[in-house]
């Protein structure tokens, strides 16, 4: 064995054992992954970003935001909500089968539910049996089904509705999914934050919307402008302590406008076949809130709020 | 130490200068491999400056903030490419010479190409880690280094790849060792996953998410894989000389590496990632399988010393390689383990992943590198280390300083984990917590820049002192000269 050529073809072997599996069969698979559509709506997803939110995906790549943020939520499985969608004619029969599926409410609460459609009859179910309910409340005349709701601790924290797939990322070069959560997850901060004044003040100066952030200023994404013919309408709104001084006013370059178009672009949560749910995104900004409620009563508030 | 050797012994560099003559091979070595470790050297001085501004940033976010080129999202991948290219690769290349020079007792080829291509390849650098400060980013982590750049580090490689492997093929010791398998695969690894991953990535860039796949698979290549292959390569070749003892055996070094080059490349997706799931499960599968060479490589080493600290505690550079070997299981297993983790679990995105790389690339093979260093320098020149001292400073600071990195950036990681995993925690606490953790690493960063500051002045110590020997010898010849004839006419 004392033949060079075999230590190179050993290598050689190793290299495209593991160039075959990790490079050549995924691009194959999501290398060549097409629009999909959305579930049940149909709608075409994605839709490639517009020009000033890609431009700001460049300034992103430039300045390392992803060495800090992350764009990839996960979930640990999902769960079934039970939805009454209609209470049809025979309420009598419906109250009986409500009853039967849930003892412990008192029958006030099941004629409150009734009122104001759809609303969550039972929570944080497994599917069958949500699907059994959803048999035995159709007995009756009425209408209900079961709704698909992802869990885990990204979810409960309300940096999405559901895990993100390949198809979030489909039009991104590069792309940038992260590895380090030193700031929280950004897959859905265009629906957390679609402000985009908030998100410019948030990049110039962090610690005015989030006490104590340890981000970095961008400070030099903006510019002192001398007020000539009235203030401009884009000039941050400043507290006094940081405020340029009197004639002056702090604009944002373009590279920050297109920064913050891209951040309010951020939005995972379209219903995909690959990644089911079925509920509207919560209203509430969590970002850097604590979860006010379990995550089985964020899932009861998305329905009713339909 | 009593069993007899039929390998030549390398003794320790001692203060006594006493190393003797300069073999012929090491003279063929000399002035290319003196270039490779100085640039190293330079390159882990200027990462660890940008290495403190960075983690200076998360006690005063203010600090430099209003300089595009400091921000913190381009210092760090500034510095993780003066680490990693600029030091890592460079220095391991210069290793892999000199032992492909010595195992195959013949000279090294054409060194003066290999200078030219060190020249190359550290423009290249240059280039790449300017263009991050410029913003010229790619946006893949540990590929940063801008279209341009790359070309020139490849072609750098290249050039001073090929001698190593037309040195190789000229051995006159034909005998094969378990280190050529190591050190000529990863001669060939390196512009293999380089070349792809660029031309995936920044050339022809493929679609969404296979790019993310592409630059994992890339970082898990290079980062574990490269230098295991060098790493181990180096310690199966310098352990057992330095021991005056034969490799223990020939054998586990040849399982180490074919289950390192089958399995280990299919590691490093990590199991949150959003791709199907076929891909995360069949990395976990590689990196559990990998598990057996970071057994069998170590067990290897700690054989070869009889498992006993003697041989420790009498060089330092062996000081140096037990460390790294250390490391190289620790850093393994903890990698294995988090491949087994739920891909919901939090820990995923902590700073438990900063920390194994720095055990791997600065714990396991940095620490290897400094060792062959400082074996190698001193045969170069013929001249002893200036300051042994300064030596064992460099090991002490490093060791010290790599574990006040790893274990706050750990056990911060692991705080991280289970705060982010209680939804009620606000994330601010999240973050508040581990940068704790943060802060008290910054200590270890400020160790480890004296340690390379230390290792600088101990090479330019060692050429300034061969120099200066050097220039009194040939003033006296040429003085000799001079007065001759005046002496012959008295």
């Amino acid at each position: 064995m004392n033949f060079g050529p075999f230590i190179f073809l050993a290598a050689f072997f190793g290299l495209a054992c593991s160039w075959f599996g990790m490079v050549l069969t995924p691009q194959i698979q999501i290398g060549r992954l097409q629009q999909t559509n959305t579930v049940p709506a149909g709608a075409v997803y994605p839709v490639a970003r517009p020009g000033l939110a890609r431009q700001g995906l460049s300034v992103y790549r430039a300045n390392g935001c992803a060495y800090c943020h992350s764009q990839q939520v996960s979930q640990s499985g999902t769960v079934c909500d039970l939805v009454l969608t209609d209470v049809g004619t025979n309420e009598t029969a419906l109250l009986v089968a409500l009853r039967k599926i849930r003892p412990a409410f008192s029958e006030a609460e099941d004629r409150e539910l009734m009122v104001g459609l759809p609303k969550t009859v039972r929570q944080g179910i497994p599917k069958e049996e949500a699907e059994a309910e959803a048999k035995l409340i159709g007995a009756t005349g009425a209408k209900a089904s079961s709704w698909i709701i992802p869990v885990g601790p990204d979810i409960a924290r309300g940096w999405g509705i559901r895990r993100t797939v390949a198809e979030d990322f489909l039009f991104d070069y590069p792309v940038m999914p992260g590895s380090q959560r030193v700031g929280p997850d950004l897959a859905n901060v265009g629906v957390r934050r679609p402000d985009m004044n908030w998100q410019l003040q948030h990049l110039y100066a962090p610690r005015i919307e989030v006490k104590d952030s340890p981000m970095p200023p961008y400070r030099f994404l903006f510019e002192k402008h001398r007020i000539e013919h009235g203030p401009s309408s884009v000039a941050l709104a400043l507290p006094p302590a940081l405020a340029p001084e009197p004639g002056y006013e702090i604009l944002p370059k373009p590279e920050a406008v297109a920064l913050a178009t891209y951040l309010t672009s951020l939005r995972a949560n379209e219903p995909l076949f690959v990644s089911p749910v079925s509920v509207a995104e919560p209203k509430t900004p969590a970002t850097n809130n604590p979860a006010n409620s379990s995550v089985g009563a964020e899932a009861t508030n998305a329905p009713s709020s339909k | 130490m009593s069993s007899p050797s039929s390998q030549p012994v390398l003794h320790a560099p001692t203060a006594d200068a006493k190393v003797g003559q300069v073999t012929e091979i090491d003279l063929s070595c000399r002035l290319p491999l003196l270039v490779l470790f100085l640039s190293a050297a330079t390159w882990l001085v200027i990462g660890w400056v940008f290495q403190l501004i960075a983690s200076i940033k998360f006690h005063n976010p203010n600090f430099l903030a209003d300089h595009a080129w400091l921000t913190y999202g381009r210092v760090h991948p500034a510095f993780t490419n003066s680490f990693l290219y600029g030091f890592g690769l460079q220095a391991g290349l210069g290793v892999i010479l000199w032992l492909m020079a010595q195992m195959g007792n013949v000279r090294l080829v054409n060194g003066w190409l290999v200078t030219v291509g060190a020249k190359v390849f550290n423009l290249g650098i240059t280039v790449g880690v300017i263009g991050i400060l410029a913003g010229d980013s790619t946006g893949f982590e540990y590929l940063e280094m801008p279209g341009y750049a790359s070309v020139l580090v490849l072609i750098g490689y290249v050039f001073i790849a090929l001698w190593g492997v037309v040195t190789f093929h000229q051995r006159l010791r034909r005998q094969l060792v378990a280190a050529h398998w190591f050190l000529l695969s990863a001669l060939f690894w390196f512009p293999w996953v380089y070349s792809s991953a660029n031309l995936l990535l920044v050339t022809f860039p493929v679609r969404g998410m296979a790019q993310a796949v592409i630059a994992w698979w890339y970082a898990q290549n290079f980062l574990v894989l490269w230098t295991a292959l060098v790493g181990l390569g180096t310690l199966f070749s310098l352990v057992p000389r330095l021991a005056g003892r034969e490799l223990n055996s020939h054998y586990t070094a040849l399982f180490t590496y074919w289950i390192l080059i089958l399995f280990v490349g299919w590691g490093g997706i990590p199991n949150p990632a959003s791709v199907p799931a076929w891909i995360p499960t069949v990395s976990t599968v590689g990196t559990v399988l990998a598990l057996l060479a970071f057994i069998a490589g170590p067990l290897a080493i700690c054989q070869t010393l009889d498992c006993s600290w003697a041989a420790v505690r009498r060089s330092a550079p062996m000081a140096f390689f037990v460390f790294g070997t250390i490391c190289f299981a620790v850093a393994g297993f903890a990698r294995g383990g988090i491949a087994l983790l739920d891909s919901s679990h939090a820990l995923h995105f902590t700073w438990l992943a900063p920390a194994l790389t720095a055990l791997t690339f600065y714990g396991f093979f940095g620490m290897v590198l400094f060792g062959a260093v400082y074996v190698i320098v001193p045969r170069l020149l013929g001249v002893g280390l200036p300051s042994p001292k300064l030596m064992r400073a460099q090991l002490w600071l490093s060791v010290i300083g790599v574990l006040l990195v790893f274990v706050p950036l750990a056990i911060g990681g692991i705080v991280q984990d289970s705060k982010l995993t209680d939804s009620h925690v606000p994330f601010i606490e999240v973050t508040r917590s581990s940068l704790l953790f943060l802060r008290a690493s910054t200590m270890g960063d400020l160790l480890l820049l004296v340690a390379h500051i230390l290792l600088l002045a101990n090479l330019i110590g060692l050429v300034v002192g061969f120099y200066r020997t050097r220039a009194t010898t040939t003033y006296a010849e040429l003085t000799e000269d001079r007065f001759k004839p005046a002496r012959a006419r008295s």
